[in-house]
């Protein structure tokens, strides 16, 4: 293996560093030395290593890792499940707005503040059709913590507690609902998909029974098919005094056309960074706010906002709350975000959204099955559907060759229940045209790798970084720069 | 595919070698270690548990999956194979030899004539492939 | 409409490709009692609208006037730089690198954060970063109960309310103990009774600014068995005695103070760095180093059986997304300002605390003081807090983060400083309190 410890395409800001370079100074305080404020028993023997660049470095620094990451304002990016939609600039210039304001602040200096998220709570819980929402919860697998603890804590109140320890959830589920389940001491039961893509109902009654605590689904379900047997699901959950948990991650979908709500759900968490366009940052931030019918509301997680005529106000006196689910009011700067939006669509708008997303995700899964990518499930899909590729290729390196045009995969090997699965979503804001360049693409990749299978086993080529050894990273992992003159450090091959 | 006629199997793809001195070797088979792909990690019990047949006790890591590994027989693990801590590519290479995963003091010897035989065993085997 | 293209012509060719005679077709499978509600929302707002209406809230929020205001978050110096940087689109609409190739920005910065947060800790492995401080806390609290197989957790009453609240709802459902160590003259004393506990957490500097002594608290906890959980402030490790040299197990905290704007409270991020022996227990994302097949330099999402995709029903925790962005911004923002940069801000954080304290006394206030702290200090006052925090922002000034009764010290509030706290500031502030009628004769007699 060539040794490419001299020089690296990108080196690390470590790699940039040197001794004496200084980028941004702060504000200098004069004063008593540390060892005179604080004692030398409470300081540190040794400064961090931390990186020395000046501030041009830092600027090439960033700005080379940036033209080394894909994102939606680059290209198409129909990643299953997890709308991929466009964010919108203005939503920037929303959220600079509010940047300054300390949480602690007294609520009479926050009111604009505190009425944004009043009136995004009210919104959001119209949008689903509950009753009550909670901004709290910092992602989507947080707001399904904070959902099956509520679900928890109503069935402890009416006495049940110890006798309701299962939840049911499809097999195609999203890992975190049975993780979730996992983290609150419950069990899990998966039930099986039926073979038109939505879940088996006669399967999910036989397991629903007096120690059910919650059925967790998803509407439509990961596959892209809408549970047209939503309300009978609904009606056997409550029936044996379950509760019935809705996860958003598909509201796309439906957003604006139909309520989780009004199918008979009791608690309800959104991904807005999903639906409502707030950005992926990478991994992160999310934001996961519930809503629940009134039967629940007591047990939200404080606190809540609250209105009193046209005073806002924060609401921490609910002595059934679950609790906190985090510090302060939840990410903001995000909940700015999701506010601008919503105002920016209205009712219209989000059933557009909708509507354009399921009228996309249709053309495309047609398109693609035209150039040799069957639909796994022959019928009108929602906003996302799985597709495969044909008998003896694999999804793994289709995705790599796709890489090598500029363009993203799709999910692959999600759900499990499907063989070398594809799983796509274009959303509402790509056009035909990128639609129809994608399917042109998977046939190109088709064609020329039934003509020269070594081709499509070493893509990508044209990449940052080629094909990468991710045995070697979790064998040994090495999850940390270090310093040339320690063990531990990069060594020659 | 490599089946031991010496070992006998459970349907979940675990080994048991002869018990000696009522002490049974566990591991993996080679067709498990194959559909696993390259193992990263591997987490064991500890020496002192008691497991009863059928109990998850260990995980097999590769990079996209971890898969539950069950104890075959009821007992108290007596060792594990610590050298898979840095070399779990063992389980890999050398399935039925240095990719051991534990021992267990069986509870009662007899039990492992209710395993699968090699034969049988295959036939599982070729039912999943 | 809004954001998404279609024109009349592109809808039909689409459903023309499709094969529906109409979008309503697609909603087919969709029961027609559930279909288009009537949806109760106000009317669509064009930019200018938003704007406008986004700017006539924003006018009735403070956010401009002296602040001394803490508690785990704070207002630090946040250079032009670090924001530029930070918010370029690609990584702001990036999603999580699980195609490496096309992900090295990310995956690069992720390494880099990992790198920085471990050099600042003392401690070998960093996760790529989680929700906030609070739920940090908790998630530790978990790690150590797999970790040892033990359900007890001894917890200070320094470490911030509100994290503590976090960890109670965390763990009630686990049947859980919990049980809280009562500070001692404004610090951890070491605990009597650590028998059976699976973790022994504490927060230094703690909720009320104070320099906690964590060696003898380490030594205890391993005493019995238990992990030691230390819950710092990053900023104050640019000069602290780390977790690492304490011999603490899991360092977690707030990562803001390290380069987020405040925002209202979020988002930020938590950290988690543990030891070498804790890796695989480690919660959320993790990046590693690895060669691509020329032998090149890459970084990939590494130790993923560990997380809810693979393990499922048996992760270490449902979390799946962590705080990327923010924890990007923190590390330009840390290269930004060096080790010396940092240096400096911690060092004119506690100078001005310390002169702040000093300045509040000599005026006849009644600080509380018993040893030393870092950027904030509790003061006795003759109000309830909240009453106070709300006539000093009449008056202009936002200070008066209200300290609970846990802490015995009665009326009190926390009173913090940081390297931009200006003697103009200070000068306001004074003011602020006397004309809200909370002068040292009153609190004396209060």
């Amino acid at each position: 293996m060539a040794d490419h410890t001299a020089e690296h395409d990108a080196p690390l800001l470590f790699e940039r560093s040197r001794p004496g370079r200084r980028g941004v100074k702060p504000p200098v305080v004069e004063g008593p030395d540390m060892s005179e404020l604080l004692g030398e028993a409470s300081l540190r023997a040794q400064p961090p290593r931390l990186p020395e660049v000046s501030e041009l470095d830092l600027v090439r620094h960033f700005t080379q890792l940036a033209h080394r990451q894909f994102s939606i304002d680059g290209n198409v990016y129909p990643l299953g499940s997890c709308t991929m939609k466009y964010n919108p600039k203005v939503h920037e210039d929303a959220a600079a707005l509010f940047t300054d304001l300390h949480p602690a602040q007294d609520p009479e200096g926050a009111q604009g503040m505190l009425e944004l998220l009043w009136r995004l709570q009210g919104g959001l819980a119209t949008v689903t059709g509950m009753d009550d929402v909670s901004l709290q919860p910092a992602a989507g697998a947080h707001g399904e913590l904070t959902g099956i603890l509520m679900i928890r804590a109503y069935h402890v109140a009416r006495g049940e507690g110890d006798q309701r320890r299962v939840v049911i959830v499809p097999d195609a589920a999203h890992g975190t609902n049975p993780a979730t389940a996992g983290m609150v001491g419950y069990r899990v039961v998966e039930v099986p998909t039926a073979a038109d893509g939505e879940v088996d109902v006669a399967a999910l009654k036989a397991a629903l029974g007096p120690d059910t605590a919650a059925v967790m689904l998803t509407n439509p379900s990961t596959i892209g098919i809408f549970e047209s047997r939503i309300r009978e699901i609904a009606d056997a959950a409550h029936a044996v005094g379950a509760q019935l948990y809705y996860d958003g991650a598909n509201l796309n979908a439906i957003v604006g056309k139909a309520r989780p709500g009004d199918m008979g759900f009791d608690v309800v968490h959104l991904n807005l960074h999903k639906t409502f366009t707030t950005p992926h940052g990478g991994g992160g931030p999310g934001t996961g706010p519930v809503g629940v019918k009134a039967h629940l509301a007591p047990y939200l997680p404080r606190p809540v906002i609250g209105r009193d005529g046209d005073r806002f106000y924060v609401d921490d006196e609910r002595p059934e709350s679950i609790g906190r689910m985090r510090s302060y009011f939840g990410n903001v700067g995000n909940l700015v975000r999701a506010y601008a939006y919503l105002r920016s669509l209205g009712a219209d708008g989000l059933a557009d959204v909708a509507e354009m997303a399921v009228l996309n995700a249709n053309y495309l899964r047609v398109r693609m099955a035209e150039q040799g990518f069957a639909s796994a499930y022959d019928r009108t899909c929602m906003h996302e559907f799985v597709a495969q590729p044909p008998e003896g290729l694999r999804t793994l390196d289709i995705a790599k060759a796709l890489l090598d045009e500029g363009m993203h995969p799709m999910t692959v090997y999600f759900p499990l229940n499907v063989r070398e699965a594809m799983m796509v979503e274009p959303t509402e804001t790509e056009s035909l045209e990128a639609l129809d360049a994608y399917a042109a693409t998977l046939g190109a990749i088709l064609r020329r790798a039934q003509d020269d299978p070594a081709w499509l086993a070493d893509a990508p080529t044209t990449t940052p970084v080629r094909r990468l050894d991710e045995v070697s990273a979790a064998r040994h992992p090495i999850l940390r720069w270090t310093p040339p003159s320690e063990p531990g450090a990069e060594a020659a091959d | 595919m490599d089946i031991p006629d010496t070992l006998r199997y459970a349907r979940s793809h675990e080994w048991v070698s002869q018990p000696e001195d009522g002490v049974v070797t566990v591991g993996i088979s080679a067709f498990a270690q194959d559909q696993l792909g390259d193992v990263v990690f591997v987490e064991l019990p500890a020496v002192g548990d008691e497991v009863a047949a059928g109990d998850a006790v260990a995980v097999v890591e590769s990079v996209k999956t971890a898969s539950d590994i069950y104890a075959p027989l009821t007992g108290t693990i007596t060792a594990v194979n610590d050298a898979l801590e840095n070399a779990p590519e063992r389980i890999n290479e050398a399935p039925y030899e240095d990719g051991w995963l534990f021992r267990l003091q069986v509870d009662d010897p007899a039990a492992r004539e209710g395993l699968l035989d090699a034969d049988a065993y295959r036939a599982v085997c070729e039912e999943e492939a | 409409m809004r954001y998404a293209p279609h024109t009349e012509e592109d809808v039909r060719r689409a459903l023309d490709a499709i094969g529906a005679a109409s979008v309503g077709e697609l909603f087919a499978d969709v029961p027609a009692e559930l279909l288009d509600p009537e949806l109760d929302l106000p009317e669509p707002m064009d930019e200018v609208a938003l704007m406008d209406h986004l700017q006539a809230l924003a006018a009735r929020d403070d956010a401009r006037s002296p602040s001394f205001l803490g508690g785990g978050v704070r207002r630090h110096f946040l250079p032009a730089v670090t924001r530029h940087l930070a918010m370029q689109s690609e990584f702001v609409t990036a999603y999580t690198p699980y195609q490496p190739e096309v992900s090295q920005g990310v995956l690069q910065a992720t390494f880099e954060y990992q790198t920085i947060m471990s050099e600042l800790t003392g401690l070998p492995v960093s996760n790529a970063s989680m929700y906030d401080g609070a739920s940090a806390v908790a998630e530790a609290a978990l790690l150590a109960m797999r970790a040892t197989r033990r359900d007890r957790i001894v917890v200070s009453r320094g470490v911030h309310p509100e994290s503590r609240e976090v960890l109670e709802t965390y763990l009630h459902a686990l049947d859980a103990e919990i049980v809280v160590v009562d500070l001692d003259d404004l610090a951890t004393p070491v605990p009597g009774d650590l028998d059976g506990a699976a973790a022994l957490i504490v927060q230094n500097p703690n909720h009320l600014g104070r320099l906690e002594t964590m060696d003898a608290l380490a030594d205890a906890a391993h005493a019995a068995g238990a992990l030691f959980v230390s819950v710092v402030d990053p900023l104050s490790l640019a000069i602290l005695r780390t977790p690492g040299e304490v011999g603490a197990d899991i360092a977690v905290g707030e990562g803001q103070p390290l380069g987020v704007p405040l925002q209202y409270g979020g988002p930020h991020f938590g950290f988690m760095v543990v030891t070498e022996a804790l890796v695989r227990q480690l919660p959320g994302r993790l990046v590693g180093e690895t060669r691509d097949v020329d032998g090149r330099r890459g970084f990939v999402l590494t130790l993923q059986a560990r997380e809810q995709h693979i393990r499922r029903g048996k992760a270490k925790s449902n979390i799946c997304s962590n705080h990327q962005l923010a924890a990007l911004m923190a590390t330009v923002n840390v290269a930004a300002l060096g080790p010396h940069g940092l240096r400096e801000m911690a060092e004119g954080t506690v100078r001005n605390a310390h002169a702040l304290a000093d300045r509040l006394e000599g005026e006849g206030y009644e600080v509380v003081r018993s040893g030393p702290f870092f950027a904030e200090f509790p003061m006795r006052v003759s109000r309830d807090p909240r009453a106070l925090r709300r006539d000093l922002q009449r008056a202009g000034v936002r200070a008066g983060l209200p300290l609970p009764p846990e802490y015995g010290l009665g009326d009190a509030v926390l009173i913090t400083a940081t390297e931009l706290t200006r003697p103009a500031d200070v000068d306001a502030l004074l003011a602020a309190l006397r004309a809200v009628g909370e002068r040292p004769e009153e609190v004396a007699h209060g």
